[in-house]
């Protein structure tokens, strides 16, 4: 049987996943699906009550990925419930009657480089090491240029002249280094956009600063938040935002020391999953004087519910607003706007009071 | 220096530990009342509305135990080892309660991926107690033994009721929902009234129950899923049926009871408990279920009749 190879789709990640196992693996990779209402629809109809959203986006679009004929899957696992997912995952797809292998990659927390090897191999039996090391390596520049210029990005896009001039060509970028050759066209792309993105024309004022923190997930994937740094954006609020595949990969450990010794008034422990960096994000927004900050999280999210009242009480005694949002697959959009503007009109008023 | 304990989450596992070891070194304790109406509303009071039934109930004591004693016992338990980690609420717990009643509890880290042993927990616990450690090590010790021998005879007790000729049901969940007066304790009393004999998934020799819960379900890392998935691989053909008590929402639970229902051939049954439910409704699906069970051939194993939810 020919081998389609899938993965479960998360923002503008599905790119630099794409182009590595595009070149590590000798088969099929398709893209999974943008995450539609079926694609929620789907999910919600098999998963568990009270299981957190991740888990029904992922297997939607694991479902929607099989019925167009893929037949290898490839999860990963976290510190909380997530490094279950795979296992719930498995028997679910399999109740639907689907010949399919899961691959997770990541299992008890931590990755077990032989066990991945071992799978690739079973995949593709001429995997090599020595070129996907070079591809990994190319990949992981990616991802970081990728935050790095995403960064700039939701600085900017509240501001832009022409409307979505830095979308259009966000897009445009990504579909060159989908295309990339190797990692000095790839640095030269980078380079190039990067002054791209820097010609577009703006009118950028004194305008309210806002951080948002929270789950992983919830805030990575546009689709999961409703596209809460659009919303602001147009606002012309300038959104800052913490998470993002580079602090996840490469960044965490040492910030998580960081953190510690700065929010010891607070919490003295770790708290599990990124609880305790959001306390220290807050403490540092809190710092920075922003204007407010919104915690976003998927509704049934343990770790981010127990570090609620810790927020809270750092954001009193900082004075930085807070508001909190709890997503769920049927919350609707209109709702979300209401509070945001009320938000809004709050950290207007506070600002002009000042 | 009077030490309070709350009724619930740890107390159901280490409270018998705490207790015979405050008892050894003359320390006085306070203990929180069963969990009753009044307990629940107060931490209802003091908790973000999306925590689990088990945490606001805690919270609760905690609020009710803190005008009564000079310091309190709240344990943060990370791990014991990579492939025995805990559900992040008690990660989290110690620094939640620091910051929403403003009290300093007793240290009392667990983190064996730290070499923060329980040993080393309970030394810290009779320094700030005012004691040495050569004295609270003993204390501890003596503690140890205690419970050992107490619970050694519980889990006979168990296995005895195992071999008995009647109606038999294993009672899956965490023990701080399980015996807790307001999750569980009505659920056990509805199936004693029924005549069913009640088989404690929680009262089980921990390296047995852990090895089987590994072999179930690979990859498995939370301590004390481990132990429940263990009972049930280790009763599945012994017993008539499985209750499932959970709390509403409990993180773990909802995976890994999931996943166990795809495996089970038994009848069973899940009974999802939150702050406002009323036990008559859940009389009736229990005593349906138990009369499934009765249909099904009594303690004659059948399998063919499935009774999910």
């Amino acid at each position: 049987m020919k081998k389609i190879v899938t993965y479960p789709q998360m923002g503008d990640y599905n790119v630099p996943i794409y182009y590595l196992l595009t070149h590590i693996l000798r088969c099929e990779i398709r893209k999974p699906p943008k995450i539609s209402d079926r694609t929620v629809e789907l999910g919600n109809k098999y998963s568990p009550t009270f299981v957190c959203m991740p888990f029904k986006y992922t297997l939607g679009t694991f479902l929607e990925s099989l019925e167009e004929g893929a037949n290898v899957l490839i999860q990963l696992g976290g510190g909380c419930r997530y490094g279950y997912y795979y296992a719930l995952q498995k028997e679910i797809i399999k109740e639907q009657g689907y010949s399919f292998k899961l691959i997770n990659l990541v299992t008890e927390g931590k990755s077990d480089l032989k066990k991945i090897i071992k799978d690739f191999k079973g995949i593709d039996p001429s995997f090599s090491i020595l070129k996907s090391a070079y591809y990994l390596f190319i990949t992981m520049k990616m991802i970081k240029y990728m935050d790095k210029l995403d960064h700039q990005i939701r600085k900017n896009i509240g501001f832009e002249q022409k409307k979505g001039e830095h979308e259009y060509v966000k897009q445009k970028m990504l579909t060159c280094f989908e295309h990339t050759k190797g990692y000095f066209p790839l640095l030269f792309t980078y380079l190039s956009y990067k002054r791209k993105f820097k010609k577009i024309k703006k009118n950028k004022k004194k305008c309210l600063k806002v951080g948002i923190i929270g789950e992983l997930y919830t805030i990575m994937e546009p689709f999961a938040n409703y596209d809460l740094e659009m919303m602001l954006s147009q606002y012309g609020i300038e959104v800052t935002r913490f998470t993002n595949a580079t602090y996840l990969l490469f960044q965490k450990r040492k910030k998580v020391k960081k953190y510690l010794k700065k929010v010891k008034r607070f919490s003295k422990n770790r708290l599990g999953a990124d609880a305790l960096d959001n306390v220290g994000r807050l403490v540092y927004l809190g710092e920075k004087k922003y204007d407010g900050a919104i915690h976003i999280k998927s509704s049934f999210c343990t770790p981010e519910i127990g570090v609620m009242p810790i927020l809270r009480r750092v954001s009193e005694e900082y004075k930085i607003p807070l508001l909190f949002f709890s997503f769920d697959t049927n919350t609707s959009k209109v709702g979300i706007e209401t509070r945001i503007e009320a938000f809004y009109d709050m950290i207007e008023m506070r600002k002009q009071n000042e | 220096m009077t030490v309070g304990i709350p009724r619930g989450l740890f107390y159901y596992y280490y409270g018998d530990l705490w207790i015979a070891f405050l008892d050894t070194l003359g320390v006085p304790y306070i203990l929180s009342e069963e969990t009753n109406r009044e307990i629940v509303d107060l931490g209802m009071h003091y908790a973000t509305d999306e925590m689990c039934l088990s945490m606001k109930i805690y919270l609760g004591h905690i609020a009710s135990l803190k005008e009564k004693c000079d310091t309190i016992l709240v344990p943060r338990i990370d791990n014991y080892g990579t492939k025995n980690q805990t559900c992040t609420n008690f990660l989290a717990v110690s620094d939640i309660v620091r910051n929403l009643f403003s009290i300093e509890p007793l240290t009392y880290n667990i983190n064996y991926e730290h070499m923060e042993t329980e040993e080393e927990a309970f030394k810290k616990i009779g320094k700030e107690l005012g004691f040495d450690e050569l004295t609270s090590l003993r204390a501890y010790h003596n503690a140890t033994t205690d419970i050992n021998y107490k619970r050694q005879k519980q889990i006979s007790r168990n296995i005895e009721t195992l071999r008995k000729d009647k109606l038999k049901i294993l009672v899956v969940g965490h023990p701080y929902n399980v015996y807790d007066a307001f999750i569980g304790k009505p659920i056990l009393e509805i199936l004693k009234r029924n005549n069913v004999e009640i088989i404690h998934s929680s009262l089980f020799h921990e390296n047995i129950t852990e090895e089987l819960g590994e072999k179930m379900q690979q990859g498995l890392y939370f301590k004390y899923s481990k132990n429940l998935m263990g009972a049930i691989a280790l009763c599945e053909d012994k017993v008539d049926g499985i209750v499932f008590v959970t709390a509403f929402p409990c993180g773990i639970d909802s995976l890994v009871n999931e996943i166990a229902f795809c495996y089970l051939k038994i009848p069973h049954i899940e009974i999802v408990m939150d702050e406002l439910d009323s036990m008559v409704g859940i009389e009736t699906r229990l005593e349906s279920f138990i009369d499934v069970l009765e249909r099904n051939g009594g303690h004659e194993k059948n399998s063919d009749v499935s009774t999910n939810g």
